[in-house]
């Protein structure tokens, strides 16, 4: 029998949700906006602070995650569904919640990106990156933003940005995007038009 | 009138999760924000909780209020402009008594503002949230009772039933006669109820710097408006939208650009026109 032992999840569960709810919604607010989100847990390591941070503040019970291969480890797996609760599944469309390591090709394809009816029943992909900046140089423009934002996003393949102007065509639906890298993240909301 | 800086120190209530709500509910509340958030306009359904105050109080609004508040914000409450009315007095100690926080009267000071039917004379910053307390979330409601076809009206965009309202407002008055809860267009995409706050604020939505969250308790719906977002009231080119204007200046501070209450002041029916906005009269004063 081997002993694995389980990182920490939040010191101070109500608080450090509290704190990183804010941060993320500052980022989703700002689309295009770097936010730290302070004081998150490090997790298993597979998983950058800001994606465990974003897990263990939205994913519960509720909300199935998704891992992509790269990262669903079985230390991550544990993590996971003892810090959230979260059940993990195998298909893309019955998650809540997906991890997706950028550099892959059709990134979104199969997430759930809600309905005419119900918009809001879509996917919220955490994309884990190299960097969030020194990348392809693209140009944001939507709500949140004050004119224009520049985003230098590093890692995302050639299919990327056509895949994301095409799920902002989908609107009302289309899925949300948080890139994570270290303990910072940007947030995309499908209403952001990029130009790359 | 109220203190400028209101020391609401309660201990903490032990019996209570900080901020009132339970961990899962403020999650559920958290993501349905961040929904509302990726689709300006369109009303995110949440499972709302019973709060202890009735509905019609602002129990959307302190769910909102609950799933954000922590420790570092300081926070206002405003029924009708007013820091010193019922209901916002018996919400802002609520929150101190549950959540600890600081609370105060000025608009500057405030990181999270949950408002009862009007929004600040003072501009908002980047970095403040505004909390609206809605009755009736859905604009299309009194045009068509069934949700289920208010729901597909938005899904299609279809809003001529709101234009041709409009329009018969202005053939039987002369003009648009709505008032306050006016109807405005959130990105050019969905069609949204203001909450019943003056048409005279609705100019202070359009791509305010403060994040707009709105939540409504017996319709458990939450929606909102990013910051810098555009939001447009619903008129004509022949009838462009316009808001109130008054004839008369404030009595207490002498302001002729805010919104004015008018008031009867003794038993032979004299009249007073005062700052609905008591810290923003306050302050000229």
């Amino acid at each position: 029998m081997t002993m694995t032992f389980l990182a920490p999840g939040f010191a101070d569960p109500s608080h450090d949700a509290q704190r990183l709810f804010r941060g993320v919604l500052d980022a989703f607010s700002h689309p295009g906006r770097i936010v730290e989100l302070r004081d998150a847990p490090a997790g298993p390591g597979t998983l950058s602070i800001a994606a465990i941070g974003f897990l263990l503040t939205f994913a519960d019970r509720e909300t199935p995650l998704w891992l992509e291969a790269g990262v669903d480890k079985q230390e991550v797996r544990d993590f996971l569904r003892f810090h959230a609760g979260a059940p993990i599944v195998q298909a893309r469309e019955a998650a809540t919640f997906g991890v997706i390591v950028a550099g892959g090709g059709e990134p979104f394809a199969g997430f759930a990106i809600g309905t005419d009816t119900y918009p809001d029943r879509a996917a919220t992909l955490v994309i884990e990156v190299p960097a969030l900046d020194g990348g392809r140089s693209t140009i944001w423009r939507g709500p949140g933003i004050d004119g224009e934002v520049r985003v230098a996003i590093d890692g995302l393949g050639d299919g990327f940005w056509p895949a994301w102007s095409a799920n902002h065509a989908l609107i009302p639906c289309g899925v949300d995007l948080v890139f994570a890298c270290g303990s910072r993240l940007i947030a995309l909301p499908r209403s952001i038009a990029v130009e790359a | 009138m109220p203190d400028t800086t209101i020391q609401d120190t309660l201990p903490q209530d032990g019996a209570y999760n900080y901020a009132y709500l339970d961990e899962q509910t403020k999650r559920m509340i958290r993501r349905a924000i961040l929904k509302a958030v990726a689709v300006p306009g369109y009303q995110v359904p949440f499972g709302g909780r019973e709060m202890p105050l009735p509905y019609g109080w602002g129990t959307g609004g302190i769910q909102v209020t609950a799933a954000l508040i922590g420790r570092d914000d300081t926070l206002k409450v405003i029924d009708q402009g007013a820091d010193d009315t019922t209901n916002a007095v018996s919400i802002r100690r609520f929150f101190a008594r549950v959540a600890q926080v600081a609370t105060t009267t000025h608009t500057g000071e405030a990181t999270i503002i949950q408002t009862r039917h009007r929004v600040p004379e003072t501009p908002l910053t980047d970095g403040q949230i505004l909390v609206f307390q809605v009755p009736i979330p859905e604009p299309l409601r009194m045009l068509e009772p069934r949700e289920t076809e208010t729901r597909t009206l938005h899904a299609l965009s279809e809003y001529g039933v709101m234009q041709v309202s409009l329009y018969e407002s202005i053939a039987r008055h002369g003009r648009i006669a709505k008032t306050y809860n006016y109807p405005v267009m959130v990105n050019g995409r969905y069609i949204m109820s203001p909450s019943p706050i003056p048409k005279f604020d609705n100019p202070k939505l359009d791509r305010s710097p403060a994040l707009q969250l709105y939540g409504a308790g017996r319709e458990k719906r939450i929606y909102a408006v990013p910051p810098h977002t555009p939001v447009k009231s619903l008129d004509f080119d022949d009838h462009p939208f316009e808001i109130e204007t008054w004839t008369e200046s404030c009595a207490l501070c002498g302001s002729t650009e805010s919104f004015l209450d008018e008031m009867i002041v003794d038993d032979d029916g004299k009249r007073l026109f005062v700052c609905s906005d008591t810290d923003y009269c306050e302050s000229r004063r």
